[in-house]
């Protein structure tokens, strides 16, 4: 055990060694790119203001798959709309968006990638763990860093960082609220994850409000990254503390799992939970059945009727393969926009140094208000956004607005 | 009542990680060797079913067949491929061969079949027991993995009590050169056992992922490594020993997570491990090693 860690780790020691010889020739390939792209942006720069370098970083593979694929397929319908429609102070986008497999240490050199191809802001990283490790390296650059959907405390920590999503907090606080507002339960049980700081940081808010919540949590089970298949324990306990709603803080893959061992133990509470179940009814070969009736609190839904999210779907679902976006596809268009009406409070162009877009940045988030399809958000100095909270429950297969 | 109820779950884990097991150690009896892959080789065997029944619409118990014989002729091929080549090198480099061979596998699957967690279907048709007015609910899926577990280990002790085969096994397990000399083929013993053991890895893949139906490239991986420390508590090389080792494993997984700590069950299995380790260094039915070396 000990041993295949040790022998693991050298591997990985080998492997990066063997990146690092394949870093030679890549850099060349980044700097004369790089180059090509400056001259391009050179000889345009008087017709049309040059080009804006917009990098992305998300997991495009791996357990949060879901995530980063909408993230990248959103970002990049945005980016060809704003394109489209003129650009954002005469200059076009372009977007290059990295996978990070949703592993902080892969989202940290997709960094240096991007940053070595010329990134001048940051749309990422999508998951919480990535977006924090991200951060360090961006304050360090001053590099403006808005991720549509990394929802812990930390991800804003540093004033160059904003994001679209609420914050891990905020989720816990707005789901006891709703659940004690709407009277759904009187005894609540919790299935959280203590080794994911998404998870554990919703429960410990949740935890405070429902304090004040005419519910009570009657148990409280956690489980970790390494424990993450078998449920049975957590949800026995849940069904002999007489709970009748089952709160899940998890993402989705951990969810599907308690979902269909809830079903074959014949235990059937109300389940609940946060953005982290948006993506379940994409789980391939998951029996959606077994998800019918799970409320989650998510600040878009795909059957909305105003125009600006039947126009997304549709454009959406058009480009990519008849997919209905989700919440953090909706988080994306709408980080976008917001990057679209900062940069042209600020009067951003394309020739500006990293560090002066960002104070300019800084400075124009908490100026603007944008209309997008998550609600009508604005941003305080913190990086945190204020918009309105809706729930929706799965019925028949699709998100229905409560 | 609860307390019955996490038990049965134990014991329905334990078993899962008892079949695992007896692939490593029946492999580590004869190679004396820790087939690090082994755990990767049920990862296999469930997307083999899942293709199978999935994406095929063929029958779960043909699937099940198809899936243990290419696990087998994979455990024979990386038998011959990767670690026959190495019959006489030092340990070290055949342990981060196996290692090698585990993240070669890993990342074979990624490839195929993406790295996306696909919800495998259940090929256990039992309806769960309920008993005591719906109080006690035993899962269909657990009688027949604990089932599964017994007739194995009774099918593999009468093998290597009863058949040339088998006799063959614990000849080359005790003296290779002994064996050699007495006319049995040690290659051909060593390939067996490997066919064997990836054999049954095929059908602890179905039940695992019929009991947690998820599957994805690193399923293989932390069941792997329990049932590796499941193999060395019951003593490496003992095939009741395995058997004793998973059972109680997974017994005390349960039971920790359940009344001590769900988020400290994994610390409590190792510590267990340590403790045993420290007062029978080979294990609980570890006397086979000593009358071998």
């Amino acid at each position: 055990m000990k041993m295949k860690k040790l022998v693991s780790l050298l591997m990985v020691a080998a492997l990066s060694a063997s990146m690092l010889t394949g870093c030679g020739s890549s850099n060349d390939a980044a700097g004369s790119s790089d180059a090509a792209t400056d001259t391009t942006a050179e000889g345009t720069e008087n017709a049309a203001g040059g080009t804006l370098k917009i990098g992305g970083i998300g997991p495009l593979t791996g357990a949060a798959a879901v995530y980063g694929t909408a993230v990248a397929n959103a970002a990049q319908l945005a980016v060809d709309e704003v394109n489209a429609a003129g650009g954002v102070n005469g200059m076009q986008l372009e977007l290059n968006f990295q996978d990070d497999e949703c592993d902080a240490e892969k989202s940290v050199n997709a960094y240096n990638t991007l940053k070595d191809w010329g990134m001048q802001m940051l749309v990422g990283s999508v998951t919480s763990g990535c977006s924090i490790a991200v951060s360090e390296y961006t304050k360090d650059d001053n590099m403006f860093q808005l991720t549509p959907s990394g929802s812990a405390v930390e991800c804003v920590q540093y004033d160059n960082a904003f994001r679209v999503c609420f914050s891990d907090p905020n989720q816990g606080l707005a789901s006891a609220q709703y659940i004690g507002e709407n009277n759904l339960a009187t005894k609540v049980a919790v299935i959280y994850d203590s080794s994911d700081i998404y998870s554990s940081g919703i429960y410990e808010k949740f935890a405070a409000e429902a304090a004040n919540q005419p519910f009570e949590i009657v148990s409280a089970e956690a489980f970790t990254a390494d424990n993450k298949t078998d449920f049975s324990v957590q949800l026995q306990k849940a069904k002999d503390a007489g709970a009748d709603l089952v709160f899940l803080p998890i993402y989705y893959t951990e969810a599907s799992l308690i979902l269909s061992q809830a079903d074959k133990m014949g235990y059937a509470p109300q389940f609940f939970g946060c953005d982290g179940l948006d993506g379940i009814l994409n789980v391939e070969n998951f029996d959606t059945s077994l998800a019918e009736n799970v409320m989650l609190l998510t600040p878009f839904a795909a059957d909305a009727t105003d125009d600006l999210t039947v126009n997304f779907v549709k454009n959406y679902k058009d480009k990519f393969n008849g997919e209905t976006p989700n919440q953090f596809a909706a988080d994306t268009y709408d980080a976008i926009y917001a990057i679209k009406a900062a940069a042209e409070k600020a009067g951003i162009t394309a020739d500006m140094s990293v560090s002066d877009i960002c104070e300019a940045m800084k400075a124009a988030m908490t100026e603007i208000t944008v209309n997008g399809l998550t609600g009508t958000i604005t941003w305080s100095a913190d990086g945190e956004p204020t918009k309105e909270p809706k729930a929706v429950k799965i019925v028949n297969g699709s998100y229905t607005a409560m | 009542m609860s307390f019955i109820s996490y038990l049965v779950t134990g014991i329905s884990l334990g078993s899962v990680y008892a079949i695992i097991a007896l692939g490593y150690t029946m492999v580590y009896g004869i190679a004396k060797m820790l087939n690090f892959a082994h755990g990767d080789v049920i990862m296999i065997g469930g997307y083999v079913v899942f293709v199978a029944v999935s994406n095929l619409g063929i029958n779960p118990y043909v699937a099940i067949l198809i899936s243990m014989a290419v696990c087998t002729v994979l455990g024979v091929v990386v038998e011959k491929v990767a670690y026959k080549p190495l019959r006489n090198a030092s340990p070290l480099a055949v342990l981060i061969t196996a290692i090698g061979v585990s993240y070669l596998l890993q990342n074979v699957a990624l490839l195929i079949f993406g790295s996306d967690t696909k919800a495998f279907t259940s090929v256990v048709t039992m309806k769960n027991i309920t008993l005591f007015d719906g109080q006690l609910i035993i899962p269909g899926v657990a009688v027949v993995t604990v089932l599964a577990c017994i007739v194995i280990m009774i099918g593999l002790s009468l093998f290597i009590k009863k058949t040339k085969a088998g006799r063959a096994m614990v000849a080359v397990s005790e003296d290779k050169g002994a064996a050699q000399l007495m006319g049995i083929n040690v290659n051909g013993t060593i390939s067996l056992t490997f066919a064997i053991g990836s054999g049954l890895a095929a059908i602890a893949g179905v039940l695992l992922c019929s009991a947690y139906p998820s599957l994805t490239p690193y399923t293989g991986a932390m069941p792997g490594i329990k049932a590796f420390v499941a193999a060395v508590f019951g003593g490496i090389g003992s095939i009741p020993g395995a058997m004793i080792g998973g059972i109680l494993l997974g017994i005390i997984e349960n039971l920790s997570k359940a009344y001590i700590s769900s988020q400290m069950a994994d610390a409590i299995v190792f510590a267990v491990l340590i403790i045993v380790l420290l007062v029978r260094p080979t294990g609980i039915l570890g006397k086979n090693i000593q009358e071998k070396v």
